[in-house]
């Protein structure tokens, strides 16, 4: 299973790149993308929206079911995936890269300790 | 929870098991649209050992049957088959069924698993003295097999064992094996039912000699969705009748002898239907549809539920059933579906989608 390093992980199976924390892009891992399958509609939140760790802020449909996507951190809102509302099959081709779907900018980056590391993440799942 | 005979299978194929009227059954295995167009474009199979057979035996078990459901009985030939529904007093449907002749005292009847005891218990309350009524669902495991290459692939398998027609029913192998041209996809295929024990091999054999793709229920019912073929439990249900589920064409008012809640069908067709089960599709980019949303008239009032709902993978756009009031109901009519309180347009088709 591939699980890049360098990202931090929420049990709910988001993930968050904080390395850059004015803009950290989020999206789901690997495992959620092949366990939800055929990713056929997604919401996304309004750019400016201000969220809190925990809330959820978009919505991913497959073809069973919606689901939730929570925010890993607090924070604004910053750009969002437009590319995905055209073809939302990229986040089950690529989860870690074209398949993100919001960028944020953490209001509170300490909060960034309280996440999964990869190592955490991949016990998790397995 | 029900094991299906075909569980080490699933397993060796990577199914994503999930529990469904009581059994724990595959929902998918590679995903939902590659195994919706297997089916559409050549062969597919689904596990459907939940599903509930009964056999009716006796003199005169047509007879008895025929007042037992909405359509003809006495219309079969021996292996024939015809779909037809069992209503309670009120007229709403207790289950929808395929109902099969084997010979003019032998009838094999194919039902849902969430309704395996009350239709049995409904049928033993009603069954007259001298007639069997046996439920042989322990007994059986089942396979469909399903599009346009179901046939090839089943000759591939077993070229000296002949499908029946459409709809028909055969024997084999001293009643271990039964081949019913029927399914749930509208595609051209067939149900085999087997002996629990004997069932894997003939599941190996339509995968690795037959070459069909293997499906899981998510498939069976997007397939089953664009085709417009009710659900129990979402579509049917005991508060509607078939009248009002748009299935009159199973129901035979005049027949001879007439049927459970044929009386109360009667008087709703001579009143006029106030509601009907009608045909939804997304008129533009929208969430796909799932049962429970709320469907509003173009004047957001609420009119209704969706009782089934998804993405057709066929038309990549969402569609789903309910049953609205009848002055909403012709296709063309334009509504409202409320997604997590926002507003899309959608309209009323003709059925089937596809």
């Amino acid at each position: 299973m591939n699980i890049p390093e360098q990202l931090k992980f929420l049990n709910s199976h988001e993930w968050i790149d904080v390395s850059s924390p004015d803009s950290a892009p989020v999206g789901i891992s690997d495992h959620a993308q092949e366990e939800l399958s055929d990713v056929v509609y997604l919401e996304l939140p309004e750019i400016g929206r201000q969220v809190s760790k925990g809330d959820p802020v978009a919505v991913i449909e497959s073809v069973k079911a919606a689901n939730d996507i929570y925010s890993p951190v607090s924070g604004e809102i910053v750009e969002v995936n437009g590319a995905l509302e055209e073809a939302p099959e990229a986040i089950n081709k690529d989860p870690f890269g074209d398949g993100w779907m919001f960028k944020i900018k953490l209001s509170d980056p300490a909060e960034a300790e309280t996440l999964l590391d990869a190592s955490a993440y991949k016990g998790h799942i397995s | 929870m029900k094991q299906s005979p075909l569980a080490a299978i699933h397993e060796r194929l990577g199914a994503r098991m999930v529990p469904f009227a009581g059994w724990e059954m595959p929902i998918q295995y590679k995903g939902i649209v590659a195994e919706h167009k297997a089916v559409r474009d050549g062969v597919g199979v689904f596990d459907i050992s939940h599903m509930t057979q009964f056999e009716v035996r006796g003199a005169g078990a047509g007879e008895w049957i025929n007042t037992m459901f909405t359509n003809d009985v006495s219309q079969l030939q021996d292996g024939g088959g015809q779909y037809t529904l069992m209503l309670n007093e009120e007229g709403g449907v207790i289950d929808d069924l395929i109902l099969y002749r084997l010979d003019e005292e032998r009838f094999f009847l194919v039902l849902n698993a969430s309704r395996e005891e009350v239709d049995f218990s409904w049928l033993q309350n009603h069954c007259p003295e001298g007639i069997d009524l046996e439920n042989l669902s322990a007994d059986f495991g089942a396979i469909a097999v399903q599009g346009k290459e179901a046939k090839s692939a089943w000759e591939l398998v077993e070229a000296l064992k002949d499908l029946p027609a459409r709809n028909g029913i055969a024997e084999f192998l001293d009643g271990d094996l039964i081949l019913c041209r029927t399914g749930y996809t509208g595609e051209d295929g067939f149900e085999l039912f087997a002996k629990r024990d004997q069932i894997g091999s003939w599941l190996e054999k339509i995968l690795s000699i037959g070459g069909a793709v293997p499906c899981g229920l998510g498939a069976r019912d997007t397939l089953r969705l664009e085709k417009c073929y009710p659900l129990f439990g979402n579509d049917l249900d005991e508060e509607h009748t078939p009248l009002e589920a748009g299935l009159g064409f199973f129901v035979k008012l005049e027949k001879e002898g007439g049927f459970i809640g044929a009386e109360i069908l009667k008087a709703q067709k001579a009143s006029g239907l106030s509601q009907k089960l009608v045909a939804l599709k997304a008129s533009g980019k929208m969430p796909p549809f799932r049962p429970g949303y709320s469907v509003l008239s173009s004047e957001d009032v609420e009119i209704g539920t969706l009782s089934s709902g998804g993405m057709s993978p066929t038309l990549a756009t969402g569609v789903g059933l309910a049953y609205l009031p009848l002055e909403f109901a012709t296709p063309g009519s334009e509504l409202i579906l409320s997604i997590r309180d926002r507003s899309y347009p959608i309209e009323v088709v003709k059925k089937p989608f596809v």
